[in-house]
């Protein structure tokens, strides 16, 4: 080393730069930064070479060239004459939707099968506990193909479609039920909405500050109802109910019209609800019975009813522990969506799968998987450390 | 997630593979001691494993034909079954030396896809089945319009489909699934009204359902389907060796000499049947492609000439009774056509 001594300020004493343990974790980070940098330039320029030596074409340019093939579920327009880019957004929107729809259901169940594993009724308990071990011992494949195999593939075909009210059917392709049309004048319906959300959002606020003040209640969450659900329906009223329905009809091979949920999403969007709802359970649970039982006797000792004390003091308190491993819940739950491909529901991993093989494009594609999952998973990380840190106790 | 990791995988051993394949595949295959194969997870007359595990059919025995050719030796093959995405990654990184698998022969997997196809060992096309049963008016494929469709992912059939019914203006619903048995499963329990596939391969898949009886192929032939063997490119020994073991099945049908006969055959006096057999003095026939003169033999005895294989497989012989229709000899108005042997 070419380091001589330099005076340095440690202790007093003349000590060579090379002993310093400060500048040694430097040297020791950079070194350990630079092999890494140069280990992953090596494995991409290796890969390049031999992809080019192979005669295999790569980029992604091959993401505008048309796909040529259909996808069965989408949200947003897409046919054989569409772009692979387009492929897999259809696909990235379909894993969006089961993971979304997945994560709000398992919550609710969770929720209530967490309450109701504590709760004093020994019926209630002990259903609520063969539920959990039962889903939470599962492989969550096994989960999927048991509603997929199991539950939905037994179901009657189209012919014999089982009918259920108000037009909708239930068969082996799926559940149909009619589908609204909007007509003229419509448009007043969501504005009556956002009038009543907007509403109800300053009834709360003048209730809180009126109980603050005087000790008086109000009523309300009746009131909110009221005004979310009446102030739409007095719009329908007033527009002369502008709307029709689309229902579904019996063809030669299926039902046409109407509004298609197909199997393949109820089978996994049931699976991954019921999977986790088992884990959110445990975590719920765990929660609750993290607040120490003196919190419950206080509440008591002031007059709160059950009820109130669990919705006012120990749920705030627990919802602090429950938050981070409910994090993690969620972020598997997204993750395993991607086995979707089982069962062939068109999620991102399953497009993607097709994308690939049409093209021959493995690389490319893998990084857009990987970059897409990392992508969803540090979303909602970072959303759920938000809802942590306000949740949090706040210390005075 | 298991997709993702091979997936990964394959990416990551594509990396590192190349090198060690470009020091020759034959050499490789012959310092391993065995051919590695990769074929269908089981489509029947292609390749499926028998009720003793042994892989049977005509994808299965072009396989025994290239070991045979190598190793005097039909016998020493490994199997590798793929799925239809799997393949192409499969041969890219060298997990495998030859693909046999009832794969299409086109443009962009010969080109951009780095693979090259030897030849085509079997003349197919897309058709569909249904079942009569349970839509007995039905009996053209156009009148499926509204129908939900089943299809494996990843295949040229997925995409023929497509083009099919669009240029037909009808309307379809697509239910893919990646694996052949996920495929035959869901049309077996009636998710979709129709399977679409390569009609070989509807005549074998029809005979595992649960009453084969009930269905039907519907008569339209939707595409072009030619199916064959591929090699990697750039090792052109590797894949002069695989192409002519191709042709010699076919030369060997042309001139009579079967798995019974190929001993006498040697003694011939033929010159045509002498040179192909290697008993040509100062005979090269073998030694120009990096193999014993007697190769042909050697393939012959394995597994018998082309039409031995494929009445054994898919013909006569199976329960599959295909006609050899468009895969006849050129001589008996087909299409297999081999360059001489000279």
């Amino acid at each position: 080393m070419a380091t001589q001594d330099i005076p340095h300020d440690v202790g007093g004493g003349r000590a060579s730069l090379l002993y310093d343990p400060k500048v040694r974790g430097i040297f020791f980070q950079v070194l350990v930064i630079v092999a890494l940098t140069a280990f992953v330039w090596w494995i991409i320029g290796n890969t390049i070479e031999n992809l080019k030596r192979a005669n295999i074409a790569s980029g992604f340019a091959f993401l505008n060239g048309r796909a040529g093939f259909d996808v069965s579920d989408s949200l947003i327009a897409f046919d054989s004459d569409s772009t692979y880019k387009r492929a897999l957004l259809v696909g990235f929107l379909n894993t969006l939707v089961v993971a979304v729809a997945g994560i709000v259901t398992a919550s609710i169940l969770g929720f209530l099968l967490g309450i109701g594993r504590l709760s004093q009724n020994w019926l209630i308990r002990k259903i609520c506990t063969v539920y959990v071990e039962v889903f939470r011992n599962i492989p969550p494949l096994l989960v999927i193909f048991f509603w997929y195999f199991g539950v939905l593939s037994v179901l009657p075909l189209p012919k014999e479609s089982i009918e259920l009210p108000f037009g909708s059917f239930l068969n082996s392709r799926g559940f149909y039920f009619p589908k609204l049309i909007w007509g003229e004048g419509s448009m007043l319906v969501p504005v009556a909405l956002l009038l009543g959300i907007g509403m109800s959002w300053f009834v709360a606020r003048r209730a809180r500050l009126r109980q603050m003040a005087t000790g008086q209640t109000f009523p309300v969450f009746w009131t909110s109802l009221a005004l979310i659900i009446g102030l739409p329906l007095l719009a329908l009223a007033a527009t002369g109910f502008p709307m029709s329905f689309d229902f579904p009809q019996k063809s030669t091979f299926n039902l046409t019209g109407g509004f298609q949920i197909k199997p393949e999403f109820l089978a996994l969007y049931l699976a991954l609800s019921f999977y986790t709802a088992a884990f959110i359970a445990e975590i719920v649970r765990a929660g609750i019975k993290g607040v120490s039982k003196g919190q419950t006797e206080a509440s008591s000792a002031l007059g709160l009813r059950a009820g109130h004390a669990l919705r006012l003091v120990v749920v705030p308190q627990a919802l602090r522990i429950v938050i981070p491993p409910l994090t993690s819940q969620y972020l598997n739950l997204t993750k395993n969506s991607s086995l979707a491909i089982a069962i062939g529901y068109p999620d991102l991993v399953a497009v993607g799968g097709t994308v690939l093989n049409q093209t021959g494009q493995a690389i490319e594609i893998v990084v857009i998987w990987m970059v897409v999952y990392l992508g969803l998973s540090l979303i909602t990380s970072a959303f759920m450390n938000w809802f942590n840190a306000k949740m949090a106790l706040v210390e005075r | 997630m298991k997709y993702i990791i091979s997936g990964i995988l394959g990416a990551a051993t594509l990396g590192m593979v190349a090198t060690a394949a470009s020091a020759g595949t034959l050499e490789d295959v012959k310092a391993k001691g065995f051919l590695q194969c990769g074929v269908s997870t089981g489509l029947a007359g292609f390749s499926a494993p028998n009720d003793k595990g042994d892989w049977q059919g005509l994808d299965a025995d072009f396989c025994r034909a290239v070991a045979a050719a190598v190793f005097g030796d039909g016998t020493k093959v490994k199997f590798t079954p793929l799925s239809a995405k799997e393949r192409f990654t499969a041969l890219q990184s060298g997990e495998i030396d030859l693909l046999s698998r009832n794969t299409t022969w086109t443009i962009n997997r010969d080109t951009a896809l780095g693979l090259n196809f030897v030849g085509v060992t079997y003349f197919d096309g897309q058709g569909f089945m249904i079942n009569a049963k349970k839509l007995p008016g039905v009996n053209s494929a156009l009148q499926l319009s509204g129908a939900a469709v089943c299809v494996q992912t990843g295949t040229t059939t997925e995409l023929n489909l497509a083009d099919y019914f669009k240029a037909n203006k009808m309307e379809y619903n697509p239910v893919v699934f990646e694996k052949l048995e996920e495929v035959n499963a869901a049309y077996d329990a009636g998710r979709c009204d129709v399977y679409t596939t390569d009609q070989s391969g509807l005549y074998g898949i029809r005979l595992t359902l649960g009453s084969p009886d009930d269905h039907v192929v519907l008569p339209e032939i939707i595409s072009k389907e030619p199916l064959g063997p591929a090699v990697r490119q750039g090792d052109d020994k590797w894949y002069h060796i695989v192409k002519w073991a191709y042709f010699a099945l076919l030369t060997a049908e042309e001139l009579g000499i079967t798995q019974a006969n190929v001993e006498e055959m040697k003694a011939s006096g033929n010159p045509e049947v002498k040179r192909v057999l290697g008993t040509e003095t100062d005979t090269k026939i073998g030694t120009d492609l990096g193999l014993g003169n007697d190769w042909v033999v050697n393939i012959v005895k394995a597994v018998g000439n082309y039409g031995e294989v494929f009445e054994r497989n898919v013909g006569q012989g199976s329960p599959l009774k295909i006609a050899r229709g468009i895969n006849a000899l050129w001589t008996k108005g087909g299409l297999q056509y081999a360059p001489p042997i000279r």
